[in-house]
């Protein structure tokens, strides 16, 4: 079952992220893709995640699909103009993938390349209304395609903030981007049921599936780590405790992280899991979890 | 010197639906000038808006509207005729009208679209900057240019990273959308933050190749 049918027809479903590597060895991200088929509805593949120069996405997409793996094609608009994007769009259509997730992306200054030319042509919305109008059959200027387009496409939320403004506008580009085609949402990572219930409730009138973002946590340092840089994660004292506390830190990732997909599954329709180097342990995940 | 350009009369009329009096703010600066907002063009605005039943509460052309204490000053003993009316609509470049809308508690519409003139810049006082982008957005942003107030120039909404309402590619620096954000509401005009921002015509962002055959271009440009 595709992850569109899987999440119309109400299943709980399940994504991950694998990350292609730097450079065209690609035996690891066969293998991942061989553990994960059949445990997972998609994987994302990333787009040069941190503005880090790495195999691409599409490639990369297209090769775990030969594996039997669905793939959903994250795009960002760092490195490409309206040209280059719809291009690749209707590459990847030919190219028989059916999911697209827009990003606006991070800045090259972030990542291994910071001297190059940021693009920014488009941003996420601007790019989800374009990849509806290819659905449709034209391009951005209303030109005809002879063929269209037929993603499903997806978006990012981030359900934690720290001011009303933050919160707001958050829920604001949320129905934006609804508007301009947006068919489900995976969010930044969460730790806090409870906060993240209350984002649900407040999203629950857009009747959208949400995917709630899982980091299983490698340590206390990297919780710590987390709480310090990455804006809108916000990992409780009592997990960074457990984590310090353990003995095994691989098992009690694990438990931690189950635990938290146990308690979503009444809450959202489905979590996606971002392993981040842990791509080999999501089946053991998934197994604690009992998905 | 930053050149302006009045936007199309539908477009203007359209930002000012639903309201009954306006304030006319003109500049005697660059807008002057470039015929976008003098005295001249103030009184044209007067007519026209009059003409369309528009009430006009007054109106004012100032030296440098880029320059907020100037505005500030100035604008004291009219207050009243501002006071009275839904809003200002403001006949200069893309710095003037949010140096007035960071100055008076006052929706601010933009007349004009800043024209890039392809690098050469008027010198200016203030945080209020300017790309010159030629399809002014400031309608839809309470005044703050999303452009150059948010790192990443989204023009859609928030990215998302911004942390205690500072940037997150620059902490030292406030989210340009966060205060897009408490500006609009101050404004009652959250609702503008529904609106979809098609993708912008950066075409326009290039100097006409006309502005290169001038005699300032050359002069301006020779070293
Ligand atoms: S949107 Fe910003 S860059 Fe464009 S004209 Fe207005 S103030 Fe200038
Ligand atoms: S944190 Fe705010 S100012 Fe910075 S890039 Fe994001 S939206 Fe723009």
């Amino acid at each position: 079952m595709s992850l569109k049918s899987s999440l119309e027809a109400g299943k709980f479903a399940i994504t991950c992220e694998v990350g292609p590597l730097k450079g065209t060895d690609t035996t690891e991200i066969e293998e991942v893709a061989g553990l994960l088929t059949g445990r997972v509805d998609a994987a994302n593949v990333t787009d040069q995640q941190s503005s880090v120069m790495r195999l691409g996405s599409m490639a990369t997409c297209h090769l775990i699909k030969g594996k039997g793996l669905e793939p959903i094609f994250q795009m960002t608009c760092r490195d490409r103009n309206r040209l280059a994007l719809q291009s690749d769009l209707l590459s990847a259509h030919v190219l028989g993938i059916e999911n697209v997730l827009a990003l606006t992306g991070d800045l090259p200054a972030l990542g291994d390349q910071p001297q190059a030319k940021p693009v920014y042509d488009l941003d996420s919305v601007q790019l989800l209304w374009t990849i509806q109008r290819l659905n449709e059959g034209f391009d951005i200027n209303g030109n005809e395609l002879q063929g269209k387009t037929d993603f499903f496409a997806g978006a990012v939320v981030t359900p934690e903030a720290d001011t009303e403004a933050k919160r707001e506008l958050q829920f604001y580009k949320m129905e934006k981007k609804i508007a301009n085609g947006a068919r489900f949402f995976q969010t930044q990572a969460i730790y806090d049921p409870d906060t993240f219930a209350r984002f649900m409730k407040r999203v629950e009138g857009f009747k959208i599936p949400i995917l709630a973002g899982i980091i299983p946590l490698k340590s206390a340092a990297m919780a710590r780590f987390m709480n310090k840089n990455v804006a809108g994660v916000f990992v409780p004292d009592e997990l960074i405790d457990k984590m310090a506390k353990a003995e095994d830190k691989t098992a009690a990732g694990i438990e931690i992280a189950a635990d938290l997909m146990k308690s979503l599954k009444g809450i959202c329709q489905g979590v996606h899991l971002m392993a981040i180097g842990w791509e080999k342990k999501v089946p053991a995940i998934l197994d604690a979890a009992g998905l | 010197m930053i050149v302006s350009a009045q936007k199309p009369w539908e477009e203007i009329l359209g930002y000012l639906e639903g309201e009954n009096s306006i304030f006319l703010l003109g500049c005697n600066g660059c807008a002057q000038a470039s015929g976008s907002g003098g005295p001249e063009q103030v009184a044209e605005m007067k007519e026209k808006l009059e003409g369309v039943g528009k009430k006009v509460s007054g109106t004012m052309v100032i030296d440098f509207l880029c320059q907020k204490a100037l505005v500030k000053s100035r604008l004291r003993p009219r207050m009243e005729q501002v006071a009275a009316a839904d809003s200002i609509l403001v006949m200069t470049c893309g710095l003037g009208v949010q140096a007035v809308a960071a100055s008076v508690a006052k929706v601010c519409h933009p007349a004009c679209d800043t024209v890039n003139m392809g690098g050469s810049r008027g010198e200016w006082k203030g945080d209020e900057r300017c790309y010159e982008c030629g399809e002014c957005l400031l309608e839809y942003t309470g005044g703050i240019c999303p452009l150059t107030a948010c790192t990443k120039s989204l023009t859609n909404g928030a990215c998302g990273g911004a942390s205690n309402g500072k940037c997150e590619l620059a902490p030292e620096k406030d989210c340009g959308w966060e205060l897009i954000y408490e500006r609009l509401k101050r404004n009652n005009q959250l609702d503008k933050l529904r609106r979809f921002i098609p993708p912008k015509s950066w075409d326009k962002m290039a100097p006409d190749p006309k502005v290169r055959a001038t005699a300032r271009w050359a002069l301006e440009n020779s070293g």
